[in-house]
């Protein structure tokens, strides 16, 4: 049976916006250029954050160690080794996985808040080693002046190469939600007791979610590489996984284009915020704040809300709510 | 290597691990209580500090200013606590983690920006009073007096702490209705003071801790990043709740970081995060018994 994955209208409106995406360079300022080759790169952070904890409903806390491990391998393997930069481009990703699968491997055996503890410990562990080696890592002030080939290093090249990833890597994410597994890992996350009754390795299931993430994690890290050609600590320290959750929060998660949209909004608030004040992170406080007193489910979750409200189909949200934690 | 060096070290880890049980017991205390994680904790910590700062230097940093701080930096974070508590917390308690754990790290954005706001971005010190000034030499070894002091502070809070909550009528409310809030209430007690009492204790003990380790380290903004971290890490290997938990957890942390400084001084501070991971790995749920 052969059914289609996705209303014609939602291909047609994808296309369009690609379409427009490819034509923006010839026509705007640098300085948007890059910040929408920023938010191309958040949003595929947030996006991958979001498949395991919008559609796994696995407690990832701390997300941002792959994003960092992938950008690190990137900057490590360029100023250490004379490998060819696609290489370390090609590198990076899988590095983040298998960083997955360690930090994972510990932390599938508990859930919820014992889980997103957990991985917040390790995660620590990894951002130690890469705050304190200094020899290797640079420590505290990072690796700076990557380099990288030179159509790589002009805004307009940035901004196609990432575009052209993360696209990529958007469509992946969404067949893969689609899929068989995306199926199951929903079921898991909606009911874990009765997945495990049928038969289903919930663990196994969970784990192997965590590595994907990692590996899309690992992908935006090595985009954040090749944009700003430097890398710091704070790129996997707990506070930006926090800050990751806010994007998918803010978007809507259980919903698949919500992070992006949280992240595109975080950006650019960050951007026009930090012209005006110092105090940009108060305002991120107080708009957080304000989300979960009035907007629970993200800006994609109530407009689809809005848009659907004949649907009948329980809330998954409510779902977990009941069947408690 | 020199003994008595070795033992001085772990004293002053011991007395580190003692403020770090002091936050954690609050952050744990809060946990068991309303099952709120708290990633704000650390930011009341901070404004501990900063409080005690201001308070010294309003007495002129003398010995009195900072057993005036000590007693009225608690209080003052307590009052943040309950404003924040009847204000905006008490309207959650029935959201899910996540969402609490996000309402409280927009609480620390706010609080960490009030604070660059109010004290901005230089580094501050509290003079310790005189009698806790130097060190003292007790069978032979060489201690600071104000380790000494931290060490008798700490077991004080935790007997405190345990009085509280398994001796006084609040202490026993508290337990029960962390167990079955809705029960408790029909009982016809109101829970939602009782829940406002508990998040100001334990908000107030890391006022406490924020006023403890003020003259022992220059206070700056950024410093509750560390603790909050540190002091989730020893809740959970404790036990979540679990007060008793929180002292073997503090003393876990602040003794290995002490060995690791004797042996690998550059890595000292990963220490005790392995022994995190040893100990999750062996008891997945904390040492202790939880309260969950």
């Amino acid at each position: 049976m052969v059914k289609a994955l996705v209303e014609p209208r939602w291909l047609v409106a994808t296309g369009v916006i690609l379409i427009g995406l490819l034509l923006i360079p010839f026509g705007a300022p640098l300085f948007y250029i890059y910040i929408l080759s920023v938010i191309f790169v958040t949003a595929l952070l947030a996006m991958s954050l979001n498949l395991v904890l919008g559609y796994g409903g696995i407690y990832q806390f701390h997300h941002a160690v792959f994003y960092g491990v992938g950008a690190y391998t990137v900057a490590l393997i360029l100023t250490r080794t004379s490998l060819p930069w696609w290489v370390a481009l090609l590198a990076g990703p899988f590095v983040a996985a298998a960083t997955g699968l360690i930090i994972g491997w510990f932390c599938v055996r508990l859930t919820k808040l014992y889980f997103g503890m957990l991985q917040i410990s390790l995660g620590s562990l990894v951002w130690i080693i890469v705050y304190r080696w200094y020899d290797v890592t640079g420590g505290d002030n990072g690796i700076h002046d990557i380099p990288m080939p030179e159509w790589l290093t002009t805004f307009q090249g940035a901004y196609y190469f990432i575009l052209a990833v993360v696209a990529v890597c958007v469509g992946l994410m969404f067949l893969l939600i689609k899929s068989p597994f995306g199926a199951t890992l929903q079921a898991i996350r909606d009911n874990p007791q009765r997945c495990e009754a049928i038969g289903i390795n919930v663990r196994h299931h969970k784990l192997i979610a965590i590595v994907i993430a990692a590996f899309f994690g690992g992908v935006a890290g090595v985009l954040f590489a090749t944009l700003e050609r430097s890398v710091f600590p704070g790129l996997l320290f707990w506070v930006l996984s926090l800050e990751i959750l806010v994007m998918c929060l803010l978007g809507g998660w259980f919903t698949f284009a919500g992070p992006l949209l949280g992240a595109a909004i975080v950006v650019a608030l960050r951007t026009v915020a930090s012209r005006y004040t110092d105090y940009w992170t108060m305002v991120l406080g107080i708009i957080l704040i304000l989300l979960i007193f009035f907007l629970p489910e993200g800006v994609m979750g109530f407009i689809q809300e809005r848009a659907a409200a004949k649907r009948t189909a329980p809330h998954p949200q409510r779902v977990e709510e009941r069947s408690g934690s | 290597m020199d003994p008595s060096a070795v033992i001085s070290l772990l004293l002053v880890g011991l007395a580190r691990a003692m403020i770090l049980f002091i936050v954690s017991a609050g952050l744990t205390f809060v946990l068991g209580v309303l099952r709120v994680p708290n990633v704000a904790h650390g930011s009341l910590y901070m404004i501990g500090a900063f409080v005690a700062f201001t308070i010294a230097t309003a007495f002129g940093q003398s010995s009195a200013g900072f057993w005036f701080a000590l007693i009225l930096a608690p209080l003052v974070v307590a009052a943040v606590a309950l404003i924040i508590e009847r204000g905006l917390l008490s309207h959650l308690y029935q959201r899910e983690h996540l969402m609490l754990i996000l309402f409280t790290f927009g609480l620390m954005l706010i609080l960490n920006d009030l604070v660059k706001l109010i004290w901005g971005a230089e580094y501050r010190s509290v003079t310790p009073p005189e009698i806790l000034d130097g060190a003292v030499t007790l069978f032979g070894f060489n201690i600071p007096r104000y380790s000494l002091f931290l060490l008798f502070v700490g077991p004080l809070v935790a007997v405190g702490l345990w009085f509280l909550s398994n001796k006084t009528r609040l202490g026993k409310i508290a337990r029960a209705a962390s167990v079955d809030r809705e029960m408790v209430g029909v009982l016809g007690i109101n829970v939602s003071w009782v829940f406002a009492a508990a998040f100001v204790i334990g908000c107030a003990l890391a006022g406490l801790g924020g006023a403890l380790v003020a003259p022992t380290t220059s206070i700056s903004l950024g410093m509750d990043l560390t603790i909050i971290i540190e002091s989730f890490l020893i809740v959970i290997i404790g036990g979540l709740g679990n007060t008793w938990g929180a002292l073997i957890g503090s003393i876990l942390f602040g003794v290995s970081q002490s060995l690791g400084l004797l042996f690998f001084p550059q890595f000292a501070i990963a220490f005790p995060y392995a022994v995190v991971v040893i100990v999750l790995l062996l008891r997945p749920r904390g040492l202790l018994r939880s309260a969950w």
